[in-house]
């Protein structure tokens, strides 16, 4: 039993963290009240930054900041256009995604081919050895234990501090944040810069750790699971964690499955994890007053001093 | 708003007499066109397919002036790229991916006096030839080699779709896999894309947990390979040689080159000796080739395998050789006989001995 377990679960935690990454990063943004649809550009622009650097360097904590910094970087161009000159922000994010996937080719035509190493992993002397456990919860690389810290931070920051209250004021109703002096814009700004740093740390987990390879749009979309997570997660971090697991698990599940003979239509299984998300939507969703409770009022509607 | 519209309309007329312009200018050079389907970055189908536009640069020189149009979506928007290759001057047009058969057709009717080549189809005109590599001679190359490497009697398949190319080439494993270790068991996971590492690397790891311990794939990216590498088990590289990311794990690797093919039909229109047809090469023709073997592999196993591949260039060997039955145990190939073309090209079942169903 062991040794099938095991690794079904360590590959659960590979296939769920990038998601992690981008989805708890979008509900920092979408709670300010800014709906970026362009998390899939993000995550492979950092991608290859953590890559390219990754590769040049063989330093893997310098590749994990290059990949937060490409997907600030991102968020940055988008900030600009819809924070300050208003643009549109779904054509905003769905151009975003576009020009992501384009630049990151552009950038990543040298490194076709190359290889990284992969991120070491931290094993955690003595708890690391006690058998199923120590290997699944004390034996990960960096990035696995800091996808769980900023899901805690970020649930400890929205619902527990008055940064938090802030981003929720910003999200909810900007005019009265900005009526009592608040600068909705940099609140917003900083929440779109911290969204693009967890993608693009998303996007670093898959060219580090997950496959350690860098091809052409290889993220695969899932930046658009990840901003769906946030509407199955109604907007909460610690749900889009259980979310992305949810997903991941079952995604890996079907393909164990397939492997035992399981003598269901491999398409029914690749259909299962978005058949569940979808089930666990309707049911938590069922009372649409609390639903929309959830969703900041103010998504993606736009804020101009003068209005 | 007016004014704007004028600008806007202006430029684009300015930019329309440009471009005919452009395609009016006589090059004494024989323009010829590629269209890919995905990144030439792919490190697979369409990186070697761009390997081949290369190879017709060097071997003609001053003579042609080839261009290459990538990440085209099958459908309406090949049939737009195509016309552009054809209108601005490309005598002769190579289409690479199958969903762009009927729009290169279409565009053929449009323009008789330019030639057509298009990749994996079954159309054809006067000047639309098809071309397309009988992989599943190196599927059964290395399906020997498999069988002889393997330690825990299982072979894991990472597969892309169901499709007759997909299920000859796990057929044609299997069958010679069984023919050398007759306890052998093949696990095949179907993950439903061409290309996503993520995915792919995951089926591999499935595959990994269960026993397999050579892992191959029919998709596109290194990862199921590198998956490999880092488990410490056996891999069959796909497309093109990805030692790379496997160094010690790659086996071999099948290799597509369409240089020869690309080379030799380019020459034909040059010398103007082309001609409309169907080709499909394997070992023979040079189009499927394998990479240099593990250092790894004993040298009685490389040497069966290449004795294989001589057979098969010879013709004494036919991967598909009788008698063959499927899983209800009806015989498919008759003792004696080979799988002949149509049979190949059609192939919808899974030979006796593999466990599971094709997905419907």
């Amino acid at each position: 039993m062991n040794e099938w377990i095991v690794p079904v679960l360590l590959t659960i935690i590979t296939a769920s963290t990038p998601l992690v990454f981008a989805a708890v990063g979008e509900v920092v943004v979408e709670k300010s009240g800014v709906l970026n649809l362009g998390v899939e550009g993000m995550m492979i622009v950092g991608a290859i930054t953590a890559f390219a650097v990754g590769v040049s360097t063989g330093n893997a904590l310098l590749a994990i900041i290059a990949g937060a910094v490409g997907g600030m970087v991102m968020a940055l161009i988008f900030g600009i256009l819809t924070l300050n000159l208003l643009a549109n922000q779904v054509a905003a994010g769905l151009a975003l995604t576009i020009f992501g996937l384009g630049f990151s080719s552009l950038l990543g035509y040298a490194f076709v081919g190359r290889t990284f190493p992969g991120l070491p992993k931290l094993e955690i002397p003595f708890i690391g050895d006690i058998p199923i456990i120590g290997p699944l919860l004390f034996n990960h690389d960096i990035l696995v234990y800091a996808s769980v810290f900023f899901v805690m931070c970020t649930t400890y920051t929205l619902n527990r501090t008055r940064l938090g209250l802030l981003i929720r004021a910003v999200g909810e109703n900007h005019d009265a944040a900005h009526s009592i002096g608040y600068s909705v814009i940099t609140i917003r700004m900083a929440c779109v810069l911290f969204g693009g740093a967890m993608a693009g740390l998303g996007g670093a987990y898959l060219s580090l750790a997950y496959t350690p390879l860098w091809v052409e749009g290889m993220t695969a979309g899932r930046g658009w699971i990840a901003l769906a997570l946030v509407v199955f997660a109604s907007w909460r971090a610690w749900r889009a964690f259980f979310g992305a697991y949810l997903f991941g698990g079952i995604s890996i599940i079907q393909l164990h499955a397939q492997g035992f003979g399981v003598d269901i239509a491999p398409q029914f299984l690749s259909m299962l994890p978005y058949l569940a998300t979808i089930a666990v939507l309707v049911l938590i969703s069922r009372d649409s007053s609390r639903a929309k409770l959830n969703a900041p009022a103010c998504l993606s509607r736009n804020f101009h001093a003068s209005g | 708003m007016i004014l704007r519209k004028l600008i806007l309309g202006s430029l684009a007329a300015a930019a329309m007499v440009f471009v005919s312009a452009a395609g009016y200018a006589a090059d004494k050079k024989t323009k010829v066109g590629f269209v890919y389907v995905g990144p030439i970055g792919d490190h697979g189908w369409n990186y070697q397919h761009e390997v081949g536009r290369l190879a017709v640069e060097r071997t003609f020189g001053d003579m042609v002036k080839t261009k290459y149009v990538e990440k085209v979506a099958e459908g309406a928007a090949a049939t737009r790229v195509i016309t552009n290759l054809a209108r601005s001057g490309h005598k002769l047009i190579y289409t690479t991916s199958f969903g762009y058969m009927n729009p290169t057709l279409k565009v053929a009717k449009r323009f008789p006096k330019v030639k057509f080549e298009h990749a994996t189809g079954y159309k054809r005109a006067k000047n639309m030839a098809t071309y397309s590599a009988r992989f599943y001679e190196g599927r059964h190359v290395v399906g020997l080699v498999a069988g002889k490497m393997t330690k825990s009697n299982v072979l894991g398949y990472v597969a892309s779709f169901p499709i007759p190319e997909v299920i000859r080439g796990i057929n044609a494993t299997f069958l010679a896999a069984r023919s050398v270790n007759p306890n052998i068991k093949i696990k095949i996971v179907w993950v439903f894309t061409w290309f996503d590492p993520g995915k792919e690397a995951d089926a591999a790891k499935a595959l990994i947990a269960q026993g397999a311990d050579v892992i191959m794939q029919h998709t596109d990216s290194p990862a199921p390979l590198q998956q490999a590498a880092k488990a410490k088990v056996w891999a069959i590289g796909q497309a093109s040689d990805m030692t790379a990311f496997g160094p010690k794990a790659q086996l071999t690797a099948i290799i597509d080159d369409w240089n020869s093919y690309y080379i030799a039909r380019t020459k034909a229109f040059l010398d103007g000796t082309w001609e409309s047809g169907d080709v499909w090469g394997g070992f023979k023709s040079g189009m499927v080739k394998m990479a240099p073997y593990n250092k790894a592999i004993p040298a009685d196993v490389v040497a069966m395998a290449e004795k294989a591949k001589e057979g098969i260039i010879a013709g004494t060997v036919h991967p598909f050789t009788g008698p063959i039955r499927d899983q209800s145990g009806k015989v498919r190939v008759p003792a004696g006989k080979t799988a002949d073309d149509g049979m190949l090209a059609g192939m919808k079942f899974y030979v006796e001995g593999i466990e599971g169903n094709i997905p419907k």
